[in-house]
């Protein structure tokens, strides 16, 4: 069992969990994942590590809370037990002195940007973070991300908090303006598929995250193949982190939906039971 | 008069139409009476062929004259010499192909069922708790195994027997590996595996779940930091392979692996009240016809179809699975078409397979080959086409020698791997020959720990 020793609220919908799993932090590397299953009857979910401590013995992840399963995650409380964390999986992120990186967070995907940005600053590089939400409500994090940033952008989509817009505006606007050695995007499939049009021209090389559907995150079910350049990898192994101008996008944007119906339907049940008590 | 001859007792079965509808367990095993009759037709010969077919070479005469003078604790101390696990051995090996086709009697009748028989046995030793409690004289040597599949445990098992601290890293929430992930309840009930694992436990044996070795441990960690002085290496071959054809990525294409997980390891037939969805359709292909084709097959018609078929590229004669099992995949609806290869999965507007088109090659009696085309419906195409080995621990553990095809090499005698004191043994090697069966990894299991004690006997 591992124990949920902090819960943080970012929105009604979005949350933190810190867990209690020592030898998980003591592996964990930027980049990286966990699967989490709640209980006797819940899925496997794989979860992007946000961040993770050594010294508290503990991993940091952020969910959303948008189908049952992670509807359920919500109901827990600080100092509750959670049947499984497995992990660290998936390969960790190439850390180095690269230059200058420009790390893009778009809504959760701020989180896992947040160890990648960490490390990368601590080796030396120069750090552009741009993250941006729906709405300054969504906001979080921002205060860690002035610490390991040389600068910070923000942006919302309704304009309440820093600039108005999406994370690829300002993205184009340095990519042509400055010299850029990397970009690392995390985010939803439709936003690191724009970053990675956006610096395509420019052949910055761009790293993305890739969170399709796993099973067992440990290459044996091939159930998160994404096809990278014509080949078939599977993101529980060979990624998350892919290179963003060889995934296709939009065969992994039609593989996310592979169980849409049966997350509906689970849904709807689950709010009727909701609405029952 | 001819001496009168008593038949191979058959097991009591679930009929067809009952059990496609649940995942109870179709064989349903010997009665006493069954088994005293079946083990009075073996002959005892004096020279015992039917051990020679056996891959871990059971006293099956030994055992069933036990059974015939009622002594099943003799019968059970017996099989247990040279395999630990009788209740998961006697359901899943394919016995028509070692044991059962080597006895004398199968060459004018029916061989002994010395699967059944087997199963009998350790049904009974289940029941009755007769297995190995006495505690064991600890000698401070400590073991880590990597996987709790049945090379694993099997390893694990003559470890601690030998007094050795052994620690068990499995990379799932659940104990087993295959016969946990893998073979459907209703051909081995979990239960049965539990009770196994249950046992090694009572020998002192820790079992870790959730740990994925090369990730929260390498293994040069788990011989410094973690102190341990032997490691077993037994992690399987879970690395599915597809065909490569054009449409592989399709929604509703999916390994055998991630299906029969879905369904056996995460309650999928049970959704919603599980979590994990099983997303199959009402037209079902699976690609391939070994053992885990079938099991697949088999567990998709227990979710309600409306057809499934087996599609393979051989005929039935050349199918690697067990006789048994396609007799009953076929009694429980499974059709199959011989002789096919899919060459393209086609997809409908929302990118989910709607379809293959087949070649079905047959060679007439000239030996022409004759190829013809045809499309086959279908919503869920599941591929059964083998595994490779994981890539896991040798990416993490460069020091550790594998061969072309990523396959941890050991040496022949005692399975140690290329560094001093890793032993290797199951899928993740090819110490089982072509051979992947539980048996097959449970004998190259108890291989190793015979040479991982050596090892630590040379060390003192």
């Amino acid at each position: 069992m591992f124990e949920i020793v902090r819960i943080e609220n970012f929105s009604p919908s979005t949350f933190l969990w810190e867990v209690r799993a020592p030898e998980i932090a003591h592996a964990a590397r930027p980049g990286q994942f966990v699967i989490v299953r709640c209980d006797e009857k819940a899925e496997r979910i794989p979860l992007t590590i946000a961040d993770f401590d050594v010294v508290s013995g503990t991993v940091t992840v952020v969910i959303q809370a948008a189908g049952k399963s992670t509807f359920d995650m919500k109901a827990y409380k600080a100092l509750d037990q959670i049947s499984d964390v497995a992990g660290p999986l998936g390969e960790p992120s190439e850390i180095e002195n690269f230059g200058t990186v420009v790390l893009v967070g778009g809504g959760l995907g701020v989180a896992p940007v947040f160890p990648i940005l960490r490390a990368l600053k601590l080796k030396g590089c120069r750090t552009i973070s741009i993250i941006g939400f729906r709405s300054k409500s969504l906001v979080f994090w921002e205060g860690r991300f002035r610490e390991y940033s040389d600068e910070t952008i923000i942006v919302t989509d309704d304009g309440t908090y820093g600039e108005k817009g999406l994370v690829t505006q300002p993205l184009k606007q340095i990519i042509t303006e400055r010299e850029i050695n990397r970009v690392i995007a995390i985010g939803p499939l439709v936003m690191m598929k724009a970053a990675a049009e956006v610096t395509r021209p420019a052949g910055v090389r761009t790293i993305v995250s890739v969170n399709p559907i796993m099973v067992d995150g440990t290459g044996m079910c091939g159930s998160c193949r994404v096809s990278l350049g014509g080949e078939v990898k599977f993101a529980c192994i060979d990624g998350p982190d892919m290179d963003g101008h060889l995934v296709n996008f939009d065969e992994l944007l039609i593989r996310q939906k592979r169980f849409s119906k049966y997350e509906k339907k689970s849904l709807e049940l689950y709010e009727k039971k909701c609405q029952k008590k | 008069m001819p001496k009168k001859v008593i038949v191979r007792q058959s097991s009591a079965h679930l009929p067809p139409e009952t059990r496609r509808t649940n995942f109870e367990e179709v064989v349903c095993g010997y009665s006493e009476a069954e088994a005293l009759t079946e083990a009075g037709r073996c002959l005892q010969c004096k020279t015992p062929v039917c051990i020679t077919g056996c891959p871990v070479k059971i006293n099956i005469k030994q055992f069933i004259n036990f059974i015939s003078k009622k002594d099943y604790k003799g019968a059970y101390k017996t099989i247990t010499e040279a395999n630990l696990f009788p209740s998961i051995c006697g359901r899943v090996c394919p016995q028509e192909r070692q044991c059962e086709a080597s006895c004398v009697l199968g060459k004018k009748q029916e061989p002994v069922a010395i699967g059944l028989l087997e199963r009998f046995v350790g049904d009974r030793a289940q029941q009755n708790d007769w297995h190995e409690t006495h505690p064991v004289e600890p000698i401070d040597k400590k073991a880590a195994i990597i996987g709790s599949g049945p090379a694993g445990l099997a390893c694990a098992y003559d470890l601690a027997k030998a007094g050795v601290t052994v620690v068990v890293f499995e990379a799932l929430h659940r104990p087993g590996g295959v016969l946990i992930y893998g073979i459907p309840e209703f051909r081995l009930p979990k239960e049965v595996v539990f009770k196994e694992i249950e046992n090694l436990r009572g020998l002192g044996v820790t079992i870790e779940t959730n740990r994925v070795i090369g990730k929260i441990h390498t293994i040069e960690e788990l011989m410094t930091r973690l102190s341990f002085d032997v490691v077993f290496i037994g992690a399987g071959a879970g690395y599915p392979k597809n065909p490569g054809i054009k449409g592989d990525s399709l929604n509703g294409v999916m390994s055998a692996n991630e299906f029969l997980t879905r369904v056996t390891l995460m309650h999928g037939a049970d959704f919603p009240k599980y979590g994990t969805p099983v997303g199959i359709g009402k037209n079902i292909a699976v690609i391939g016809c070994g053992n885990t084709a079938i099991d697949s097959a088999r567990t998709a018609m227990r979710l309600g179809p409306d057809n499934v078929y087996i599609v393979y590229r051989r005929t039935l004669e050349e199918s690697p699975a067990r006789k048994e099992e396609i007799r009953h995949a076929r009694e429980e609806g499974v059709r199959f078409i011989w002789q096919t290869v899919p060459v393209e999965l086609l997809p409908d507007d929302e990118g989910w397979v709607k379809g293959m088109d087949c070649i079905q090659r047959k060679v007439d009696e000239t030996g022409l080959h004759i190829d013809s085309k045809f499309f086959l419906y279908a919503d869920t195409v599941i591929y059964a086409l083998g595994t490779m080995a994981n890539p896991i621990i040798s990416r993490t553990t460069p020091e550790l020698k594998i061969d072309k095809t990523g396959y941890i090499e050991t040496s022949e005698d005692n399975l140690m791997t290329s560094i001093p004191g890793i032993f290797a043994g199951g899928d993740i090697t090819r110490s089982t020959g072509t051979f992947t069966t539980v048996i097959h990894a449970m004998s190259t299991g108890r291989r190793a720990a015979k040479g991982m004690l050596e090892y630590l006997k040379a060390g003192q």
